[in-house]
């Protein structure tokens, strides 16, 4: 029996894993018996790539399978990792359409989890970038699916959390850019509803996110940093700055679980407000960072997810609609301060909807923050989850480690659609994660 | 593009980890690359990887059972051109307790670790010689120093194929041929997969790969990927053998 527990370490489960080192393998295993997902680097935060009987990795799957360096057209197996794809192509002038914010992710993973990253309101999602997929069936089928070719399972692929049967590999096109420089434009934001202005303002740059100081009260409550992202050119590099940075290795990591007290309100509010003080002093100036911090700063701290202390922690990560936004999120902000549940680096970012049957956007905003897990906060959660629901709002199942029934079906009106897609391709009793037992998908 | 040839290396067991990593570093120095592997699709999925992570990789593959001797010759001839360096990472731990039962079991496992490599290396050393040039490396294992309880028909099987090694490299020293041994002690492979293995003992097959390419610099006769294992090995040898017969290793 593994520890097969997600990124949080919430809820804590183990199981039996079973290993392929390539697609036939692959294919056998998922055909092999019910109750059955896939999972590629386990940074699912929950309960999602944990099969409810067994669960397959693909350690070796990790094949490119072609690269038409003219159209930036890749081909590669599932369990390739981002990491592997970034370190290839980045030295070569090429980077992905859409990056989530951790580069420990497989192909396979990116496309059932349908992420998004800080392009999301211009790009949409990594799925609508996917050309074809090849998909095993527990009939022991392979077959491809793309928007001509089986379209209704491919839909439902994309976001499908790995429930459609095991994705073999697929297509995507990276973009070329001149360097692996970003140029970040900080900006302040004093409280929620310029935060909200201010994304809306800046919607028309490539990258856009707004880091929120969840535990700033009164009149600074939601008080943010809005950091704009362009790729930069050639001409706009130092003669002493390489081209292609490459990227760090986790030289730092957390050796231990911290103790569980060590994070409480005092500490993550000076945090925050001594990183926003930080972050505000750079308003409106305009700096060159590397691709790899850019997009994904905690990838230098190995095992980041040990701070949380032993009982682990939950990423709460919800979009509510446009037009209830800033009132639910106001709302949220307030408990949240009130109780003193804090988070680092809670995330605050515009969304456009996604094309996935069940993808995580909406039109509006989506707000991300992690909770060290404590019975209290438990409650607080479910407290939150129904202002979410109320708004018409839904839970990103990638982060999702404990939302109720009702919260996921109010949020995912797709999901009788949904089932019947998993009906039809027959891998309804099949395809089966604690997640979709947990939630009825 | 350059006009000159690039250099070339022929890899055995090219679709092993280590002859994966060993391909992608070759490949990376510009080198012409031709995996040899008995599952042709399996080399293909390995050409068609390092084919796509360079611009620059000239990846090409051949068919080659270790086990049919008799083929060796006639591979060899069929080549475009006699490769500048060749390296075999062919190799095959099979089961102990069933080596000790079935003689057909264990008959395989001693030819695919002793008598498939050591007459392809000959084979190979004969053209080496006659052209006066190339770089012959054979990736043998600790297991050859000294026969264990727990795997001593692969070490049987590793212990020759030392052995061989030994004698080409004595053989062809003064012909400007040169021949390398590498033992690289525990590496995280599939072979190996689910083992509990030993941190400080063990390499990955990047290091192996890395280890191996730097021979095209400065040639080794016998290389222990992680120097430790020189030490460990050491003082294996030296127990006697009234003692070593009765330890559990």
């Amino acid at each position: 029996m593994k520890d097969l527990s997600g990124w949080g370490r919430y809820p804590r489960l183990y199981g039996p894993l079973a290993t392929a080192q390539t697609a036939e393998a692959a294919t056998r295993l998922t055909a092999s018996a019910p109750g059955v997902v896939a999972r590629g680097l386990g940074r699912a935060y929950g309960d999602a790539a944990i099969g409810r009987e067994r669960t397959l990795a693909a350690p070796g799957l990790d094949r490119l399978k072609g690269f038409d360096a003219e159209t930036g057209l890749l081909r590669a197996e599932a369990g390739v990792s981002l990491h592997d794809i970034l370190t290839t192509f980045v030295p070569r002038g090429f980077f992905p359409p859409v990056v989530p914010g951790t580069r420990f992710v497989t192909l396979g993973g990116m496309i059932a989890s349908d992420v998004h990253g800080k392009n999301q309101h211009n790009e949409g999602t990594f799925g609508e970038h996917v050309e074809v997929l090849s998909l095993a069936l527990p009939d022991g089928r392979t077959i491809r699916c793309g928007r001509n070719e089986n379209p209704e399972l491919f839909r439902a692929t994309i976001g499908g959390m790995g429930l459609t049967g095991t994705i073999l590999d697929a297509s995507f096109r990276l973009r070329r850019v001149e360097t692996g420089w970003i140029r970040q434009t900080t900006s302040v934001a004093e409280n929620l509803s310029e935060a909200i202005a201010l994304l809306g303002r800046t919607s028309g740059a490539t990258y856009t996110v707004a880091w929120i100081d969840v535990l700033a009260r009164g009149t600074s409550l939601g008080r943010s940093l809005i950091l704009e992202g362009e790729h930069a050119g050639r001409d706009e590099l130092e003669p002493r700055q390489v081209p292609f940075p490459p990227a760090r290795t986790g030289r730092f990591g957390v050796p231990f679980d911290m103790p569980g007290g060590l994070l409480n309100a005092r500490t993550v509010s000076a945090f925050n407000a001594l990183y926003y003080r930080k972050g505000a002093r750079r308003a409106g100036q305009t700096t060159l960072v590397p691709w790899d911090s850019y997009f994904f700063p905690l990838d230098g701290i190995a095992r980041w997810n040990r701070i949380y202390g032993p009982h682990g922690f939950v990423q709460h990560q919800c979009v509510i609609p446009e037009a209830r936004a800033e009132a639910v999120l106001s709302a949220m902000l307030d408990r949240l301060s009130e109780t003193g549940t804090g988070s680092f680096l809670a995330v605050l970012k515009r969304l456009r909807a996604g094309t996935g049957l069940m993808s995580f956007p909406m039109d509006g905003l989506t707000l991300a923050l992690d909770i060290p897990v404590s019975e209290r906060r438990l409650a607080l959660m479910a407290e939150i989850d129904g202002l979410v629901s109320d708004a018409g709002g839904r839970l990103y199942l990638a982060k999702d480690a404990c939302q109720s029934r009702d919260t996921f079906e109010a949020g995912y009106p797709n999901i009788a659609a949904f089932r019947e897609v998993r009906r039809d391709a027959g891998v309804f009793e099949h395809m089966s994660s604690k997640q979709s037992e947990r939630l009825g998908l | 593009m350059s006009d000159a040839p690039a250099q070339s290396v022929l890899v055995l067991g090219g679709t092993s980890d280590i002859g994966r990593a060993v391909a992608s570093a070759y490949a990376a120095k510009g080198w012409q690359v031709t995996l040899a592997a008995r599952d042709a699709k399996a080399a293909a999925r390995e050409a068609a990887d390092l084919t796509a992570r360079r611009d620059t990789s000239r990846i090409e593959t051949r068919s080659l059972d270790i086990l049919d001797t008799d083929a060796f010759r006639g591979f060899l001839d069929g080549l475009p051109a006699l490769p500048d360096t060749v390296i075999c990472v062919v190799g095959a731990m099979g089961e102990q307790a069933r080596a000790e039962r079935d003689p057909v079991h264990a008959a395989e496992v001693l030819r695919t670790n002793f008598e498939g490599p050591a007459l392809f290396l000959e084979a190979v050393a004969g053209r080496f010689a006659a052209r006066g040039r190339g770089l012959i490396v054979g990736i043998s294992s600790v297991a050859g120093d000294r026969g264990r309880a727990t795997n001593y028909v692969y070490g049987a099987g590793k212990a020759g194929f030392t052995a061989y090694l030994s004698g080409l490299r004595n053989r062809l020293a003064k012909g400007g041929v040169h021949v390398a041994t590498i033992k690289p002690g525990f590496v995280r492979t599939r072979m190996t997969e689910g083992m509990d293995l030993p941190g400080p003992l063990t390499a990955t097959p990047a290091t192996v790969a890395e280890r191996i390419v730097a021979l095209e610099e400065r040639p080794r006769d016998v290389v222990y990927i992680l120097r430790r294992w020189r030490l460990v090995m050491l003082i294996i040898r030296a127990i006697p053998e009234a003692i070593f017969k009765k330890l559990k290793l």
